[in-house]
């Protein structure tokens, strides 16, 4: 037997996929009206370029800046805009939005329409130049789409001084109930082995590396028919909470680590989730912008889970309508996986670019608890994969100690949830360790 | 639809099922096995003094929360452990009111005074024995097997033991170390329940071994005689109050080895696993401060 690729810390949730996992991908039809939050990114907001009251159309730019680090929005629909506001937006923050009225026509933008990729054969050798592919990601608001929702065309083009041996597609999509990632791999296999090429072209990588968890083994065996020696290989990682994650994943496939506060390139690693590798290749093919995703709607709340192919911009109130409704009265409305997923107080949020699904929880699955005294059994400091002790940066948080807490490396938290889901003592570690990271930010402003 | 509002909270919104209760009831139930040794061999007595010392810290624990107007959380299971640890740890003979003295005393100053669950620096049935040797030191040093008075094994006069009788028990000393077998039985199922961490006993126990070689003595008895199994069992991995990081672990363990040989072998007590453990858990936050694990991504370069 192959040895699994592995990395130390993490978790073993009840996965939860089998809601979902073999459910086709669907396309939902777009809604009536649909919310374009201005920031969907990291990085500097969007400033509105249309006002209410004027005509759209489908992949019209609505929202650009002029910051290096940002990505513009566009219209998913063609209609009138009815206002141009703030809107609460999934992180539960208002966010200055484009609210479109559809007029059911999605009437495309003419000056959109010049693919830069004539072929949509997964097996041509790319000839596009590197900087094309670029400026092409850049101008269709291609953002990581595994949730980081960094963009894209800023992540494929590193300083100069960088030189990118790997480029790591990661299909482990380690957040349990989540298959968007799954099915899109699954179901457009050649548009991710082509959105792959596309990425290491601009980015100069040497060689693709497609990692995949252990639970997926129907994606791994329809990737592997696409492997090339020495250009694109399928790895198996294990099947473990964040195994997807950018700085476990590179561990665990190349055994490196990307250095604290540092970026992948600086290891010579590039990681693109597997979704945003679909949606270059579309944009590249189709020279549509990013306007739609496959989101997974699911959890025991749900009556028909499943995977759809939605609109940005869509309310999740019409995706929970779409799923069959509510199965019971749901607990717990969330924008992503259960562990690191944004809990959400409404349905009128809209998809954004990094949501990855819509996770309806019921009582039994969210149970709330009231935590107890730290009996100091180190779980945390055993699956933190990061390898910090969070009892400790908890502990410094509670008593506002933020430079015992920064000296305890608040600041490598990746933030994935491993310390409080195994707390027994069923205590907020995470939730401290983000308030010390907030603390700690704030004070290096001052000075 | 109609316009609901819905719960929020701070991820994870999922969560293990193990819980602290869970962590304490193992414990307890891995004590059950070295209870029934030690009645087995002691009988009544070992019932008389594990029920009164169990009931004494549980008692004192809810009388302490009500005093300090704290929620009671005596269903935690942790006083319930302390006492039996206690109860298992004197000799057969101790009187009633000695073991009830002890367990309030290993209660109150173990462990509410310092805040009680969490809090406390010293485990807390090894503070009631401490304090139960230096008060009564005549009782708490009275050995005896089917009511004749003897030495313990440890004790020069004591002679030679078979290592199948230090093994499955019917020697004189503390009730609750005379059988290896049961007090292994407990750890085993302690490490399955994933409630023990190898690193201590191993460190403790392999110092203990390593050094009385050195020293010309026999290692098997050493490990086998007195309350050494017992303690690096229940006692070393108590999490409360021994150190968090894996290094930090193994140093406790070799540090409370060396502690103990020390003290059988220059000292004037025949047993000192008591204090080696409660000097390494003094020693425990300062282990914790220089054994952090290494940061990821720290140390490392950028090749790129």
């Amino acid at each position: 037997m192959k040895l699994l690729k592995n990395f130390k810390g993490g978790v073993h949730p009840n996965y939860e996929k089998q809601h979902s996992e073999d459910k086709p991908i669907q396309v939902l039809p777009a809604p009536e009206v649909v919310v374009m939050p201005l920031q969907q990114h990291v990085g500097a907001p969007c400033d509105p370029v249309v006002k209410k009251g004027d005509q759209v159309l489908m992949g019209q730019v609505i929202g650009e800046s002029s910051y290096a680090i940002s990505a513009p929005v566009h219209s998913s629909v063609s209609g009138t805009v009815l206002a141009v506001e703030p809107r609460p937006s999934v992180t539960g923050r208002s966010v200055m939005s484009v609210v479109i009225q559809n007029d059911g026509q999605d009437t495309p933008i003419e000056e959109q329409q010049n693919p830069i990729l004539k072929s949509s054969d997964p097996n041509q050798r790319i000839d596009v130049d590197g900087n094309l592919i670029r400026q092409a990601i850049n101008a269709a608001g291609v953002v990581g789409l595994g949730g980081g929702a960094f963009p894209t065309a800023v992540k494929v083009t590193p300083p100069d001084t960088s030189h990118i041996e790997y480029l790591l597609i990661n299909g482990s999509e380690c957040e349990p109930y989540l298959t968007a990632d799954q099915r899109v791999m699954e179901e457009y296999p050649d548009k991710v082995i082509l959105g792959a090429k596309l990425l290491a072209k601009a980015a100069g990588a040497e060689k693709i590396i497609i990692a995949i968890e252990s639970n997926k083994p129907e994606a791994i065996k329809i990737l592997e028919k696409y492997a090339v020696p020495n250009e694109i290989e399928v790895i198996t990682v294990v099947t473990k909470y964040p195994a997807g994650g950018e700085r476990m994943l590179i561990k665990a496939v190349l055994n490196r680590e990307v250095p604290s506060g540092g970026y992948p390139h600086e290891v010579g690693v590039l990681v693109h989730n597997v979704s945003t590798a679909w949606a270059v290749a579309e944009t590249c093919l189709t020279g549509r912008p990013l306007i739609e995703r496959v989101i997974t709607v699911t959890g025991s709340g749900i009556k028909e889970p499943g995977n759809y192919l939605v609109r940005i911009g869509t309310p999740i109130k019409n995706i929970v309508e779409a799923a069959g409704g509510f199965n019971g009265q749901p607990e717990r409305v969330l924008c992503g996986g259960p562990m690191m997923g944004l809990a959400q107080f409404n349905l009128d949020v809209p998809v954004v670019k990094a949501t990855s699904g819509v996770l309806i929880l019921t009582e039994k699955e969210a149970q709330k608890y009231e935590p107890l005294p730290c009996i100091k059994c180190a779980r945390c400091v055993d699956v933190c994969p990061v390898y910090l002790m969070p009892l400790k940066l908890e502990a410094f948080a509670m008593n506002e100690m933020w430079e015992q807490a920064e000296e305890y490396g608040a600041m490598d938290c990746i933030e994935c949830g491993c310390c409080t889901y195994i707390c027994p003592s069923k205590r907020y570690l995470v939730h401290y360790i983000r308030l010390a990271k907030q603390e700690i930010i704030a004070a290096r402003g001052k000075n | 639809m109609e316009e609901t509002r819905f719960k929020i909270s701070p991820s994870p919104h999922i969560r293990d099922e193990d819980s602290t209760q869970n962590i304490m009831l193992t414990v307890v139930v891995a004590l059950l096995p070295v209870w029934i040794a030690a009645t087995y061999f002691f009988g009544f007595d070992s019932i008389r003094l594990v029920v009164l010392s169990s009931l004494s810290a549980i008692i004192t624990e809810a009388i302490c929360q009500k005093l300090r107007k704290r929620p009671v959380t005596v269903w935690d299971g942790s006083a319930l452990i302390t006492g039996m640890l206690l109860g298992l740890s004197v000799p057969p003979t101790l009187p009633s009111w000695m073991i009830v003295f002890g367990a309030a005393v290993a209660i109150i100053v173990g462990k509410q005074l310092f805040g009680g669950l969490g809090g406390n620096p010293f485990n807390p049935a090894l503070v009631g024995r401490a304090i139960l040797v230096i008060s009564f030191p005549s009782p708490m040093s009275k050995w005896t097997i089917d009511g004749i008075t003897t030495a313990t094994p440890l004790m020069e006069s004591a002679g030679n033991f078979a290592y199948h009788e230090l093994f499955f028990g019917n020697i004189a000393g503390s009730i609750g170390e005379t059988s290896a077998f049961a007090i292994l039985l407990g750890g085993i199922f302690m490490y399955y329940r994933g409630v023990l961490d190898y690193r201590m006993p191993v460190s403790f126990l392999g110092t203990v071994a390593i050094l009385s070689i050195l020293l010309g003595q026999d290692p098997i008895f050493q490990i086998l005689s007195g309350s050494l199994l017992f303690a690096a069992i229940f006692m070393a991995s108590d999490l409360v109050t021994t150190p968090v990081t894996p290094k930090g672990r193994w140093i406790f363990g070799i540090g409370a080895g060396v502690i103990l040989t020390v003290i059988r072998t220059w000292g004037s007590l025949p047993e000192g696993v008591t204090y080696s453990i409660l000097l390494m858990n003094a020693a425990t936050p300062l282990i914790n401060r220089y054994t952090r694990p290494r940061i990821y991504g720290r140390g490392v370069k950028a090749n790129g």
